[in-house]
C-alpha cells in the first residue's frame, strides 16, 4: 500500500521538529528515513504509525486520508529499537497478540491463531523459542519475534524504528540482509529509520535524507551517495573532504569548469577520500601536501596528508599503496577524480561526516 | 547459589556477612519471639484454647484483620492510581506529592490517630457532613480502616512505583499498534506486569495494619467486642498482670501473620516463575 505524506509539520514547544516535509512512498518499497539524532525521523516515521499527531499536513494511505486515524485502528505493525515485547508473555502469545486482541468477529479461531503464529515463527526461523520468555532471548532474537508480532497483524505498513539499533554490529548486519529478504517475500511497504548511512544504504530501495525537519534528498542509495544535492548529503553520507574557495583556490576552480551551476563567490568543493589520487610529481590542478601518516586498514590504506594547516583524508587501494611507496614527511601531489562544488558555505559537521 | 564450604567465591566475606545477617536477625527477631513462645508454653493447651478462642479475642480478631483486609484493598486501589500518575505524568506540585506519600512513614501515628478523629468526629470537619448521612466514622469500626488506610498508602505507593517505571511506555504503544483497545492493553499488558508488585504491596500494607496500634486507638472508640482491635487487647492483659493471657494473643497473630506472609511469598515466587526466569534475564539487558 503506498503511503503519502503532505506538507506534514510538528513542532514541540518552540522546538520544530518536522517543517512541511512531503514524501511519497510507493507500494512495497523499503524506504530508509536517514539522518542525524534530532533531524525529525523518529517523529515523521511516528506520524505514519499514528503514535504522534502532526501539527499540520495530511497522511494518505492508499489515496484515503488517515491523518486523524488512531494508531489501534491503521493497522501498522511496528517494530522498536527496544523489541518492547511482553514480558510476561511467552514467545507464542506475543505473536498471537495481535491476533487475539481482535474483535470477536474478526478474530480467528484457536486452531487458526496456532496455524499462523507457527508459520510466523518459522518466517523469522524461532519456532524452537516459541515456549521462552523474552527474557531468556539474545538482542537478535527479540528482535525477530518483534518483527513477527508486528506481521502478525498483516499489516499495511510496517515502520521501523532503528531495529537494529540496540545490536551489536554482526548481528545487526546478519539482520539487515534479513529483513530485506524477508521484505522481499512479504512485500509490505515499510519504512525504517535509521543514523546508520552505511545501513540505509544497503537495505533501502530508497532513501529518504533528513536534516533538522527537513527532506534533504529523496533517491536511491547510490543516487544520494554518488550524486548528493547538498552539502549536508555529501558530508552525512560517508567520509569526505571539504575545501573552501578562500584556502584551496586550485581546486574549487578545477570543479568549477565542471559543475556550471555556481556563479562567483564563496564556493566550497567536496571530494570523497577515494576519489583522490595521489602522484608523485605535479600535474596539472594539483596540490601539494605532505603525507602524515598511513594507515592500513583491511582492503584499503588511509593515508592523511596536510595543506597548510589542513588535513586530507585519502583512501586507497592497497595495489596502489604499494606502487606509491608511501613515507611520513614525503612530498606527493593530490588530483581529484570526481569532486562537487557548491556555492554556499556548507554547515560543517564534526568529523566531517559520520563515516565509519 | 553458592555451597556454604565450596571454592572461595569472586566476592569476598560471604561468611563474614551471612554472620553478620543472622546474629542480627537472632537478636532482633528471633530471640524476641522465642521468648514469647516460651512464655506462651506455660499454658497448657486447653487454657491456651480458652483464652485464644474467647469471645472477645475472636471479636477483637474480626475486627484487626476484617479492617486491614479492608484497608489493604482500599489502598491497592488508590495506591496504584497515585503510583501512576507519579511516574507516567508530570504536573506542578508533583515533587510534593510525592513526598507527602511518605508522610504516614515519619508522622507519630499517635498523632495520625488523633488528627483522623478530630476531622472525622461527628463536629469534625468531614464527620459533620458525614454524621446526618448516617455514616459514623469516628469512634466506630470504619475509623479503624481510616487510621489504618492512612498508615497502609505508603507501602503500596513505594512498592508500584519502581515496577511501572520499568515498564516502558513502549510496551502500550506496541499493544495499540497491535490494534489493542487501552481496555486490552491494560487488562493483557499491564495488569500481568503489575500484579506482582501489586500483591506486595497489599502484603505489606496489610502486615503493616494488623501490627497498628497507636493511631488507630484515638480513633476506634475501643469498644469491646465491636471496635477493639487485638493489639490493644494484648495491652488491657498486661494493665491486667496477665502477662500470660497477652502472650497467648501475641502467638495467634504471630501465627496468623506468619502464615499469611508465607502464603504470599510463595504466591510471589509462583509469578516471578511464571514470567520466566526474570533473575536469569534480568542480568542479561
Amino acid at each position: 500500500m503506498s503511503i503519502e505524506i503532505r506538507d506534514i509539520g510538528k513542532r514541540f514547544g518552540s522546538f520544530v521538529a518536522l517543517h512541511d516535509v512531503s514524501l511519497h512512498i510507493p507500494t512495497g518499497e523499503l524506504v530508509a528515513l536517514l539522518g542525524p539524532s534530532g533531524c525529525g525521523k523518529t517523529t515523521l516515521l511516528r506520524i505514519i504509525a499514528g503514535m504522534e499527531t502532526a501539527d499540520s499536513g495530511q497522511v494518505l494511505f492508499a489515496g484515503e486520508e488517515a491523518t486523524h486515524v488512531h494508531a489501534r485502528d491503521r493497522n501498522v505493525g511496528f517494530v522498536f529499537q527496544h523489541y518492547a515485547l511482553f514480558r510476561h508473555m511467552s514467545v507464542f502469545e506475543n505473536v498471537a497478540f495481535g491476533l487475539r486482541v481482535k474483535p470477536r468477529r474478526l478474530r480467528p479461531a484457536e486452531a487458526e491463531i496456532r496455524r499462523r503464529v507457527s508459520d510466523l515463527l518459522q518466517l523469522v526461523q524461532l519456532e524452537w523459542l516459541a515456549d521462552r520468555y523474552p527474557a531468556q532471548l539474545s538482542g537478535g532474537q527479540r528482535q525477530r519475534i518483534a518483527l513477527a508480532r508486528a506481521l502478525a497483524v498483516e499489516p499495511r505498513v510496517l515502520p521501523l524504528d532503528e531495529p537494529f539499533g540496540a545490536l551489536d554490529t554482526k548481528v545487526r548486519k546478519e539482520l539487515r540482509r534479513w529483513l530485506r529478504r524477508l521484505h522481499d517475500e512479504m512485500h509490505i511497504s515499510s519504512v525504517f529509520v535509521t543514523h546508520d548511512q552505511e545501513e540505509a544504504l544497503e537495505v533501502a530501495d530508497r532513501v529518504v535524507v533528513m536534516n533538522q525537519g527537513r527532506v534533504e534528498q529523496i533517491g536511491s542509495p547510490d543516487e544520494v551517495y554518488t550524486n548528493p544535492a547538498s552539502p549536508f548529503v555529501y558530508q552525512f553520507l560517508g567520509n569526505v573532504n571539504v575545501f573552501h574557495s578562500r584556502v584551496h583556490g586550485v581546486w574549487a576552480e578545477v570543479g568549477r569548469e565542471h559543475t556550471a551551476a555556481v556563479s562567483a563567490g564563496e564556493a566550497t568543493a567536496f571530494v570523497r577520500p577515494h576519489d583522490i589520487e595521489i602522484e608523485h610529481r605535479p600535474v596539472a590542478g594539483s596540490l601539494q601536501a605532505t603525507v602524515q601518516e598511513v594507515h592500513a586498514i583491511g582492503p584499503l590504506v588511509r593515508v592523511e596528508l596536510a595543506h597548510d594547516s589542513e588535513l586530507i583524508e585519502v583512501e586507497l587501494t592497497r595495489e596502489r599503496a604499494d606502487v606509491l611507496a608511501l613515507a611520513e614527511g614525503q612530498q606527493v601531489w593530490l588530483k581529484p577524480r570526481q569532486l562537487r562544488v557548491f556555492a554556499t558555505p556548507p554547515p560543517l559537521l564534526e568529523e566531517g561526516g559520520s563515516g565509519i | 547459589m553458592r555451597p556454604l564450604f565450596g571454592p572461595a567465591p569472586l566476592l569476598p566475606g560471604f561468611r563474614l556477612a551471612l554472620g553478620c545477617a543472622l546474629v542480627y536477625l537472632s537478636l532482633l527477631v528471633l530471640l524476641p519471639l522465642s521468648g514469647l513462645a516460651f512464655k506462651a508454653s506455660q499454658l497448657t493447651v486447653a487454657e491456651f484454647w480458652a483464652i485464644a478462642s474467647g469471645e472477645r479475642a475472636l471479636a477483637s480478631y474480626r475486627v484487626t484483620f476484617g479492617a486491614s483486609l479492608l484497608a489493604a484493598s482500599i489502598n491497592t486501589v488508590f495506591g496504584l492510581i497515585v503510583a501512576w500518575i507519579l511516574v507516567r505524568y508530570s504536573f506542578p506540585g508533583k515533587r510534593l506529592i510525592d513526598a507527602l506519600v511518605d508522610l504516614p512513614f515519619a508522622l507519630p501515628t499517635a498523632v495520625a490517630g488523633i488528627t483522623l478523629a478530630t476531622l472525622y468526629a461527628g463536629n469534625g470537619w468531614i464527620g459533620r457532613y458525614l454524621e446526618p448521612l448516617g455514616l459514623k466514622i469516628a469512634f466506630a469500626p470504619p475509623g479503624i480502616v481510616v487510621a489504618l488506610t492512612f498508615i497502609g498508602l505508603p507501602f503500596v505507593v513505594r512498592t508500584l512505583q519502581p515496577v511501572i517505571e520499568d515498564i516502558e511506555p513502549e510496551v502500550e504503544e506496541a499493544a495499540a499498534s497491535l490494534g489493542a483497545s487501552r481496555l486490552q492493553t491494560f487488562v493483557r499488558v499491564l495488569w500481568p506486569a503489575l500484579l506482582p508488585a501489586l500483591v506486595t504491596g497489599f502484603t505489606l500494607a496489610f502486615s503493616r495494619s494488623i501490627g497498628e496500634y497507636g493511631s488507630v486507638i484515638f480513633i476506634a472508640g475501643n469498644m469491646p467486642l465491636i471496635s477493639e482491635i487485638t493489639p490493644l487487647l494484648i495491652i488491657s492483659k498486661l494493665e491486667q498482670y496477665d502477662v500470660v493471657g497477652a502472650t497467648a494473643l501475641a502467638v495467634v497473630m504471630l501465627i496468623i501473620s506468619f502464615v499469611m506472609l508465607f502464603v504470599v511469598n510463595g504466591l510471589q515466587w509462583w509469578a516471578a516463575t511464571r514470567h520466566g526466569a526474570r533473575a536469569a534475564g534480568g542480568a542479561r539487558r
